[in-house]
């Protein structure tokens, strides 16, 4: 028991100095034969499609050979995050799939559990929220938007995803640096970003959230008006100003990362970084990222720790601020 | 280039021998899962993902869309034989379905449900290709206030099921609506209901409690009354297929079930289920016999299955033409768009025209496959009847406890499973109607967030629902379906009274 606590120890120090034992990882690299990927939603979805990517690429790049997948889906990830925790305790080739929709909703749920009881392997992709308007609507501009949302926040609907879910995260960060009270968003969930392209489609809400791939085709074609989009600078190919430059401060990405189970070493959470180094060096996950519209925003290890417990802070501030929390 | 034309080409890539084959494995596959219960369309297309990295976008999109329409096809089996719904679109099915089987009509019941599938499936498949556009401008229409005028409209049709006693009947249906309101509210995100067990923070499936009170309670019930299983010989009395007076009766449910079910289909928040609901209650109203309806009438097998099977190609339009997922099924199939790097949207007809028209030549295709492939099968369905009731009745609870489990490998599902099938043993001996609570739990939480966000969009003010003339008219029709006959009678007996002085 001693021996093994001494070891994490020098691990911990040896990740603080920044010293990274470049041997071991290797070797440990090597030792893992297959992946167990634990998806805690529906086959289908985000979270699967990132992992189905972890999988295409690294069998491709001959990173990793083997792969288990499982699912437990339900209500954002808070269903089957207590499954992997218990069923995968201490397995090192253990990964789960996770992202900023698991904050929202262990707040939001009041699940007693906390994404750093996980260990942190890396963020991955990053998804940008856009804000729409339908085309036959008055507003042209954000700015035009806030002015209206400031007069009367009542007035101004919101369509977005789940109550409490990124979306909604969002609309209450713009209310507050706006200084409108975020209780009285008028905002209309829906489940799923299909119903929130038809009700902007349909003239049916003053406005729409969801993450900009959701709404892309039809801004392309015409059918609906992007006015900003949440991300800190703007973004190649996309063809609008961020919030800041239209003077609401704020910025959020819908990042999506890799977890390790509880339990492991920090050898064998280097491991698993080690292996994530690859793919994100590799030509193929390059051509994933294009292909399938993500933005990449790698962080490893225990950085990628530190931000998912500034996240935490951040978004239970906003749910608290929304009444959710 | 016009339609016609390039839905030839569409056939031209349908009818190569891979495509075809593809379109096979897919109906067939498609009908094996519908015939489970449990494990839908959306799940095995969502399994079966992975092989986009290996075939080409077409032969995959051939074979998903002939997994979906297969499914519409198998879930009338299983309804009309074992009562046992496959999916939550063929609850209805089972309604009237199962009656017949029991009277000995099984093969006709089996016959309509098939063809009216085919004949549902090749009008929707027609209205995808012609009316595409029209249809979607429709579809958009409804927002949060129409949908909620839908829903009254449902609620008021639906008293056709709710059996002879209406205290009975709003009972369950309110049982059902409170099943419903279970897991983490859509509007403001708060748990109801949960006891903090996470399992139900997603809610209750309508699949567990449909199996749990039709299959489940239906098997306790008949295990406690050994003496009138003997009278219950499912056995098939006259021939296996439909004969002229079915013919005679099924050729308008079918077409009147279409009409329903493709425009509700392409409604981003219609689905399957409410199709069936209106289509079950309008044949009611129409059939020359409706005593029948609950006894086993075949119109109320051939409406609602053609209701759903067009309903399923209404899904499709939304999606290819705006790249709109209505459905678990549609938004599994959009990510396969994704994974090819295909975005699919208003320009996927322009950017991609070949691959859609080939799929929607793959769907008449399809279609034709799965009654040549259906028609036979109910000879041999048929004969499963003949298993002794002890053996059946073993399978069934087998197959459902084993298909429920497939949903979502939850061992909570297995014990709501049987807990409600407990409850429907109950409703059973105390003559409630099981149907009215699987009609609240999928109609009340639709209308209750439909009611919710229009009231958000309105600020509050209710006069919503008649400033907006679709709702205004779905409401005028609900109040008709409600006063309409009452009125009648009143009128009828004024009549009747002024007549005699």
């Amino acid at each position: 028991m001693t021996s093994r606590r001494d070891i994490m120890k020098a691990g911990l120090a040896a990740g603080a100095l920044g010293y990274l034992p470049f041997g071991i990882t290797r070797a440990e690299a090597q030792a893992l034969a297959s992946l167990q990927i634990f998806v805690p939603a529906a086959p289908g979805g985000g979270w699967d499609g990132t992992g189905r990517a972890i999988e295409a690429v690294m069998r491709a790049e001959k990173i990793m050979e083997a792969f288990q997948f499982e699912h437990a889906p339900g209500a954002g990830g808070v269903v089957g995050m207590p499954k992997f925790m218990s069923s995968k305790k201490g397995q090192p080739n253990a990964i789960m799939i996770g992202g900023m929709v698991m904050v929202g909703a262990i707040i939001a749920n009041k699940a007693p559990l906390k994404l750093s009881d996980l260990v942190p392997i890396c963020r991955l992709t990053g998804e940008y929220e856009a804000i729409v308007v339908p085309a036959e609507s008055p507003f042209k501009t954000m700015k035009d938007l806030v002015a209206a949302f400031k007069a009367d926040p009542g007035k101004i609907s919101w369509s977005g995803g789940s109550a409490g879910g990124t979306d909604h995260i969002l609309v209450g960060m713009i209310a507050k640096a706006v200084g409108v009270d975020p209780k009285k968003i008028a905002y209309v969930a829906n489940s799923g970003g299909g119903p929130v392209i038809a009700a902007v489609l349909g003239n049916q809400v003053s406005c729409g959230v969801s993450g900009y791939g959701e709404f892309a085709e039809h801004i392309k074609a015409g059918k609906m008006r992007l006015l900003a989009m949440s991300s800190d600078k703007r973004l190649p190919g996309i063809n609008a100003p961020t919030l800041k430059e239209e003077g609401v401060d704020v910025e959020l990405a819908n990042w999506r990362g890799v977890f390790g189970a509880p339990g492991i070493t920090p050898q064998q959470q280097e491991a698993l970084v080690g292996l994530f180094d690859r793919l994100i060096a590799s030509e193929g996950w390059k051509q994933e990222l294009i292909k399938r519209d993500w933005t990449g925003i790698y962080m490893r290890g225990n950085a990628f720790g530190s931000y998912v417990e500034a996240e935490t802070t951040r978004i239970t501030g906003v749910l608290k601020d929304i009444g959710l929390a | 280039m016009d339609t016609f034309s390039q839905l030839m080409q569409g056939f031209a890539i349908a009818l190569t021998p891979i495509n075809l084959l593809w379109c096979l494995v897919g109906v067939a596959v498609g009908t094996a899962i519908g015939v489970l219960p449990g494990l839908g369309p959306a799940l095995t297309i969502a399994l079966l993902l992975p092989i986009t990295t290996k075939v080409d976008p077409t032969a995959a999109f051939i074979l998903f869309a002939g997994i979906y329409y297969g499914a519409m096809y198998g879930g009338s089996t299983t309804s009309i034989l074992l009562n046992t719904p496959g999916e939550s679109a063929n609850i209805v099915t089972s309604l009237e379905g199962n009656k017949m089987a029991r009277k000995g009509r099984a093969g006709a019941a089996l016959a309509t449900a098939a063809i009216g599938s085919f004949v549902a499936g090749t009008i929707g498949t027609i209205g995808i290709t012609f009316m595409a556009e029209p249809v979607v401008k429709l579809a958009l229409k409804f927002g949060p206030a129409e949908y909620f005028s839908l829903m009254m409209l449902c609620f008021i049709t639906v008293a056709a099921v709710l059996g002879n006693s209406a205290i009975r009947g709003l009972t369950a249906l309110f049982v059902g609506m409170f099943l419903g309101m279970i897991g983490v509210d859509n509007q403001s995100g708060q748990l109801r209901f949960t006891f903090g067990v996470t399992e139900l923070y997603d809610g209750i499936n309508v699949i567990v409690v449909a199996v749990g009170l039709f299959a489940i309670g239906e098997t306790l019930w008949l295990a406690t009354r050994p003496k009138e299983q003997q009278e219950e010989v499912l056995e098939v009395k006259d021939s296996i297929m439909m004969n002229r007076e079915d013919w005679r009766r099924s050729w308008k449910p079918w077409l009147r079930g279409s009409l329903i079910g493709f425009p509700i289909g392409a409604m981003p928040a219609g689905g399957a289920e409410i199709p069936t609901f209106l289509s079950y209650s309008l044949e009611k109203k129409l059939s020359e016999k409706p005593e029948e309806f609950g006894h086993g009438a075949i119109e109320g097998v051939a409406g609602p299955e053609a209701a759903n099977n067009a309903s399923a190609a209404g899904v499709l339009v939304p999606m290819l033409a705006l790249g709109l997922p209505t459905s678990a099924t549609a938004a599994v199939m959009l990510s396969a768009f994704q994974s090819y790097g295909i975005n699919p949207g208003p320009q996927l007809l322009s950017t991609n025209g070949a691959l859609v028209w080939g799929l929607i030549a793959s769907l008449y295709i399809g279609n034709a496959m799965l009654l040549v492939l259906n028609l036979p099968l109910v000879g041999l369905w048929v004969k499963m009847l003949k298993i002794p009731a002890p053996h059946l009745y073993g399978g069934i609870l087998i197959f459902a406890t084993i298909g429920t489990y497939g949903i979502s490998r939850s061992v909570v599902d297995l014990m709501l499973l049987y807990a409600v099938g407990v409850m429907g043993f109950f409703m059973r001996r105390f003559d409630f109607p099981t149907a009215p609570v699987i009609i609240g739990m999928i109609l009340g939480p639709l209308a209750e967030m439909n009611f919710r966000q229009a009231m958000t969009i309105s600020q509050g003010d209710p006069m919503i629902f008649i400033q907006k003339p679709l709702s205004l008219f779905l409401l005028v029709l609900a109040a008709l379906a409600l006063l309409g006959p009452a009125l009648w009678g009143l009128t009828k007996r004024w009549r009747g009274v002024t007549g005699e002085a």
